[in-house]
């Protein structure tokens, strides 16, 4: 991976895009990287297309413009390939990870991969199982984790965990079914070699 | 992976300070509550909404002892925090585009009368047409104003910007407001590492606020806000350029004090490998940092690149600014507002200013860019370098480019 590692991440409004990319950025620090995490500012609303972001470094970032080339795509919804361009300005040796139940050689037809390298989960299943409802932005974040080996596993769960206890200190069911998400996805994800 | 520490942040953690993961938002009303001022009055419009939203539920979780006057404008926020500061509370307020507009009348009275309030901006794009994202229209607006403004770059600047301007605010010989600007969105809205410091420390950094006159004086009875006619109007607007002219002594002094205390050093503007510049651009806010990769690179390929980044842009450091500069052969002024003038951004005009009576000065062009948040990206800052090598070789200029616009 490069020095400074960009991530976007596709969804569309309420599957929790903008959350994944935070709770990934927070887990991030908590490694001693510099970080950023934001999302795409438009006429967001529940369902339409939305994306966000991560900046990954050794280094303190001071770039502030858009993510146009990022190195890892994330599809939180595969019903936006064909609506949105998800491999748009991904780097030659870029990855792409979707969330999908179909087979990988399926989504391969549909994505103008060029030699990028496609991972695949079904975690609406994982998030329908685990927390109860299809929130797959959890389940996809141990995805991103497995996949690109920027962070360790453990921080992860640790540092996701944290942050739920602070969201949902009442709902115990809710941080347990997120870390059993994460857990499910990262043995889960299809495609590592 | 193990975590591990480079040597600053030892240091920083010996302090108390702690790497955070915030957005500009956050990291402001995180200063605000260290700061904890008597009396906050405001009005919530996005991108700046989220201040004033977290620093509500500070007040109502008891965390500051802040009297929180929601008020139903930015005209009444800017009101109350005027009577506010003139009855003798510390008084902040935080605003965005439209909002400021609609403070005008205020801003004015907020200066004349001699009141430290200190006001983060989270610079938006001003109508028509209407548009949430960030360009500094909003605040270039304001700059005869008799404000101080301070530019961040990023949301650590904005955070250490706001603990600074309390000080700077209230200063005897300053007793001016202070308006403390982030980029909407880009800054405002982007999460990243953030040193906070200590609570304890801020506070005692900031002090308690203990003015000379104030109105609840009920001892030493005055009147603020009186009528002047043809009589003594002149002299008390005369009275207001004063401070202005030794303002920014006050502002690098809190600046040292605030490198002793918590290790960042601040200036009136930071120079990015300016030392044997040949280009250079001169440029506010979070562009500045993508312009350091794109100078980096530059340098890599031999091109002596710098920059510019402007903190203080009121008082404006013209000489500084023009000794800073008086070796480049050709500079770059960045404007991210369009003063409609015919003849380039507010910037520019500062900056033209600033050499105009100089013997030996850099040939200087303007760039208006990222008008409603339109992105600049490291290529298009390239591109004005590129620029500014052809106009050294040939001496062929455009003084004034839009850069970035589809035309």
């Amino acid at each position: 991976m490069a020095k400074l590692t960009e991530i976007r991440w596709h969804g569309r409004g309420g599957q929790g895009a903008k959350t994944a990319a935070l709770l990934f950025g927070e887990a991030a620090l908590s490694e001693g990287r510099y970080i950023q995490a934001f999302p795409e500012y438009g006429p967001e609303r529940t369902g339409a297309p939305v994306q966000s972001f991560n900046r990954i470094s050794d280094e303190p970032i001071t770039i502030h413009c858009h993510v146009r080339s990022p190195n890892v795509v994330v599809v939180l919804d595969p019903t936006l390939i064909g609506a949105v361009d998800v491999t748009a300005g991904l780097a030659p040796d870029g990855v792409i990870i979707v969330n999908t139940e179909l087979p990988a050689s399926q989504i391969k037809a549909k994505l103008q991969l060029d030699g990028r390298k496609l991972y695949t989960l079904d975690a609406s299943t994982i998030a329908k199982e685990t927390i109860g409802r299809d929130i797959p932005n959890t389940p996809m974040l141990g995805a991103l984790v497995r996949v690109t080996g920027l962070l360790s596993y453990e921080t992860v769960m640790g540092d996701t965990k944290k942050k739920l206890e602070k969201k949902f200190r009442s709902r115990p069911e809710i941080i347990e079914g997120n870390l059993k998400a994460i857990e499910r996805a990262y043995n889960e994800v299809k495609g590592v070699q | 992976m193990s975590k591990v520490l480079d040597e600053p942040t030892k240091v920083a953690e010996k302090r108390g300070a702690v790497k955070t993961a915030l957005t500009g938002n956050e990291a402001v009303a995180h200063a605000m509550r260290q700061i904890n001022p008597d009396v906050v009055a405001a009005y919530p419009i996005t991108p700046q909404t989220e201040i004033v939203q977290i620093y509500s539920s500070y007040v109502a979780d008891g965390l500051v002892d802040t009297e929180y006057v929601a008020v139903e404008s930015e005209h009444s926020a800017m009101s109350a925090s005027i009577g506010a500061s003139a009855a003798g509370a510390r008084a902040m307020t935080a605003t965005s585009s439209q909002g400021l507009a609609l403070m005008w009348e205020m801003l004015y009275i907020a200066a004349g009368l001699r009141l430290p309030i200190v006001m983060p901006v989270t610079n938006r794009a001003l109508s028509a047409p209407i548009n949430i994202h960030c360009d500094h229209s909003d605040t270039m607006g304001a700059r005869d104003a008799g404000w101080i403004h301070l530019f961040s770059e990023n949301s650590q600047e904005a955070y250490d910007n706001t603990i600074q301007a309390i000080r700077i605010a209230e200063h005897p010989d300053v007793l001016l407001p202070v308006m403390v600007t982030m980029d909407g969105f880009i800054i405002s809205h982007a999460m990243e590492v953030v040193e906070v410091e200590d609570d304890k420390r801020v506070g005692e950094f900031v002090g308690t606020y203990r003015p000379e006159r104030y109105l609840l004086d009920v001892d030493h009875p005055i009147t603020m806000g009186g009528l002047d006619f043809t009589d003594y109007y002149f002299e008390h607007r005369r009275s207001l350029a004063e401070p202005i002219f030794t303002a920014n002594k006050r502002v690098l002094e809190v600046a040292a004090e605030f490198e002793r205390e918590f290790g960042r050093r601040y200036g009136l503007f930071e120079e990015y490998r300016m030392d044997d510049a040949e280009y250079a651009t001169i440029i506010l806010g979070s562009t500045a940092g993508t312009a350091k990769v794109a100078i980096d690179d530059l340098r890599q390929a031999g091109v002596k690149a710098g920059m510019i980044k402007v903190r203080v842009f009121r008082p404006f450091p013209y000489e500084e600014i023009a000794d800073a500069i008086s070796e480049c052969r050709t500079v770059a002024v960045l404007d991210r507002s369009d003063g409609l003038s015919a003849r380039g951004g507010p910037v520019f005009g500062e900056v033209r200013n600033a050499i105009c009576d100089r013997a030996k000065k850099p040939i200087t062009v303007n760039y208006v860019y990222g008008l409603g948040g339109r992105d600049i990206n490291v290529e298009m800052i390239t591109s004005v370098y590129r620029d500014l090598q052809e106009i050294a070789a040939t001496g062929k200029r455009a003084l004034v480019s839009y850069l970035g616009v589809r035309e």
